[in-house]
């Protein structure tokens, strides 16, 4: 079992991930030829002025306004990347399949940003159901993204410890991150690929047809 | 939960739209809007947004409404588009009944959702989706397609007819003489630097606005011409109303006109909408990335005469006054530095709103909202107390608006809550304070 998920289900993983974004780029800038204005409107300029000013925290105004969230929210998306890359069990499975050696995360800091994400996650979801300009619009997707996203993390730092059996913990793991790999092309998760575009378009339409700003 | 009241509320031009309409036609009108008219903004639109509301703040309709989150602007899109697209375009009645109050009565497609947005969502895009499928299939408040239709028939917004608009002209020529001896207003002259554009309203209702701006043309020793026949009118309330066909119609002819004019350039009057149908929208759906002719906004017009000096200021207003930034020409045109130097220039005692610029709050006016008449009004109220307190905090007796919308939108809210303070288009208080040549008036 283990074999079988540390092996054909990674390479499913990562083909499937891989290949539906490459898919969804594709379709996608096929389709922004129909719309006849995405392509005259884009502005190098200010489509990156755009996408400093939200990528920088407490560059735009709504960020001042919520210090808490926006604190949080930018710490879990480093987490949520920075984390399955650099732990140092992925770079010894990296080593021993490829032979590619790369630095990783002391095993202290890994273990902070791990909680990280799965207290952010907690926190998104219960956001969901006390705040109720949130609740109102949240759907059971939105709670079943945030477990998705919290799943490999939680499986991962319960394995780690040994809580619980190791190995049929490991085996949940791997499992639950191949998933989340496989679903971000063909969920909200994709907004980690169109949130580049959105906010840069916006930009352009905002600067260099409107002559304005908008942060 | 949206306002019992505000769900209650009929309109003709809505209830009698539904009652024509069969589930077949609901159907293939929603499909054909999502599918054939719409592309790849919409789907990523709808594909990106994770529902986490940090939009809601941004709405003036929210914020007044105490956080009711049916009127955060995301609860807006999920109370139509999102429905829509889930149930594959099978909504019945009742749903549209609701979709056309949040559509084109809650949302002002003022954009300033856009800019609170972490992703840069173009929700009002979303919304005027919603507009455009509602209009197909004839489900329009009465008022606002009233509008419309006078535009698809006299290509102006108020049913102003040829002579009704040469005998206005005529009028106000004289009237502005009155106040300044040799003004003109010359129509069609070919070759003039400057082709005035204005809104049917002005002729319509607002007439002495058009004697203020030949008194600033003459003062400022312009070289201007108005249109004689249609054309003349830039407003575009077919543009709100989804009607893009008529939009393009109304707005080539605009251009036309002042092709034919061979103009160098296109002033306009004090109006926000007018400038977004005429430089954005209106193009856009005609196939061109910009006009053919420069636009330039009365503000921006006023700030090149007022830094040249070619208007001085005689005598500044003394009394308080404050400003309404109109989205379409802030949020749409950052013309908010130019605006402030233009009051600072007539005005002694300017006291700014808070939030400002490109961070104002709409008037729950524009975007259409006005006009879809009384019916609407006290809902328009409700939506906007947060106007309503901003403008009692500066303590001005005037408000500003350089914005036909703004300007009667906060007319209503200063009525309805007892603000005390009247309204002015800067051309109004400029012809009050610039310096005439000698001799004035006939006497």
């Amino acid at each position: 079992m283990y074999e079988l998920v540390r092996g054909p289900l990674v390479w499913i993983a990562f083909i499937g991930f891989f290949g539906g974004m490459a898919y969804r780029f594709i379709a996608m800038a096929l389709l922004a030829r129909k719309d006849r204005v995405v392509y005259p409107t884009f502005d190098a300029k200010y489509g990156l002025r755009s996408l400093l000013h939200w990528v920088i925290p407490f560059a735009g105004v709504n960020m001042r306004m919520r210090p808490f969230y926006t604190l949080l929210s930018y710490t879990f998306h480093i987490c949520v990347l920075v984390t399955p890359l650099f732990l140092m069990g992925h770079a010894v499975l990296w080593q021993e399949s490829w032979g590619v050696r790369w630095w990783s995360l002391p095993q202290n800091v890994a273990n902070v940003m791990t909680l990280v994400v799965i207290f952010a996650c907690l926190f998104f979801m219960v956001r969901r159901l006390v705040r109720p300009e949130v609740r109102n619009v949240s759907y059971a997707s939105d709670y079943l993204l945030a477990l998705l996203v919290m799943a490999p993390f939680a499986t991962g730092f319960v394995a780690h410890h040994q809580w619980l059996p190791y190995r049929p913990m490991l085996i949940v793991h791997i499992a639950s991150g191949a998933l989340w790999l496989l679903l971000i092309p063909w969920t909200r998760l994709i907004h980690m690929a169109w949130f580049v575009f959105t906010r840069s378009y916006m930009g352009s339409e905002f600067g260099a047809v409107r002559h304005s700003r908008d942060w | 939960m949206a306002d019992l009241q505000d769900i209650q509320i009929m309109d003709p031009g809505v209830e009698e739209g539904i009652a024509k309409l069969t589930p077949d036609r609901i159907e293939r009108t929603i499909l054909k809007v999502l599918t054939e008219e719409s592309a790849a903004r919409l789907e990523v639109y709808l594909q990106t947004c994770v529902h986490c509301g940090l939009c809601a703040e941004a709405c003036q309709s929210y914020v007044s409404r105490d956080g009711d989150p049916d009127y955060a602007p995301v609860a807006k899109v999920k109370d139509t588009l999102w429905e829509m697209v889930k149930r594959k375009g099978k909504v019945d009645g009742e749903f549209l009944h609701n979709a056309a109050r949040i559509a084109f009565i809650d949302c002002g497609a003022c954009r300033r959702c856009s800019m609170y947005c972490p992703f840069g969502i173009d929700i009002s895009y979303q919304i005027m989706t919603v507009r455009r499928i509602l209009n197909l299939l004839g489900v329009v408040p009465q008022y606002l397609q009233d509008t419309t239709n006078s535009h698809a028939v006299t290509m102006n917004q108020m049913w102003v007819q040829q002579d009704d608009w040469i005998d206005t002209l005529m009028w106000q020529e004289e009237d502005a003489q009155a106040e300044l001896a040799g003004t003109r207003i010359p129509l069609d002259k070919e070759g003039a630097e400057i082709m005035y554009s204005i809104i049917g309203p002005e002729p319509k209702i607002l007439a002495q606005l058009i004697a203020n701006m030949a008194i600033i043309f003459k003062v400022a020793g312009a070289d201007w011409t108005m249109p004689s026949t249609d054309g003349w009118d830039n407003s575009n309330m077919a543009m709100y109303s989804g009607d893009f066909e008529t939009m393009g119609r109304v707005e080539r002819l605009h251009w036309e006109r002042a092709m034919q004019l061979k103009v160098k350039r296109v002033v306009m009057g004090e109006c926000g909408h007018a400038y977004r149908g005429a430089v954005y929208d209106g193009p856009r759906w005609l196939g061109w990335t910009k006009p053919p002719i420069p636009m330039v906004h009365a503000v921006e017009y006023y700030y090149e005469l007022l830094k040249s000096g070619r208007l001085k200021i005689a005598r500044k207003i003394e009394e308080p006054v404050t400003v309404q930034d109109p989205c379409n020409i802030v949020r749409g045109r950052g013309l908010h530095t130019k605006l402030r130097y233009v009051i600072n220039e007539i005005c002694e005692d300017f006291r700014d709103m808070e939030p400002r610029y490109e961070h104002n709050y709409c008037c729950q006016a524009g975007g259409g909202l006005i006009n879809c008449g009384p019916p609407w009004k006290l809902s328009r109220m409700k939506s906007n107390r947060v106007k309503a307190e901003q403008i009692a905090e500066t303590g001005a007796h005037t408000v500003i608006t350089p914005c036909h919308n703004c300007h009667s939108g906060i007319e209503d809210i200063i009525g309805h809550f007892k603000l005390g303070a009247h309204v002015s288009f800067i051309s109004e208080l400029l012809v009050k304070t610039i310096e005439m040549p000698d001799g004035g008036g006939e006497e």
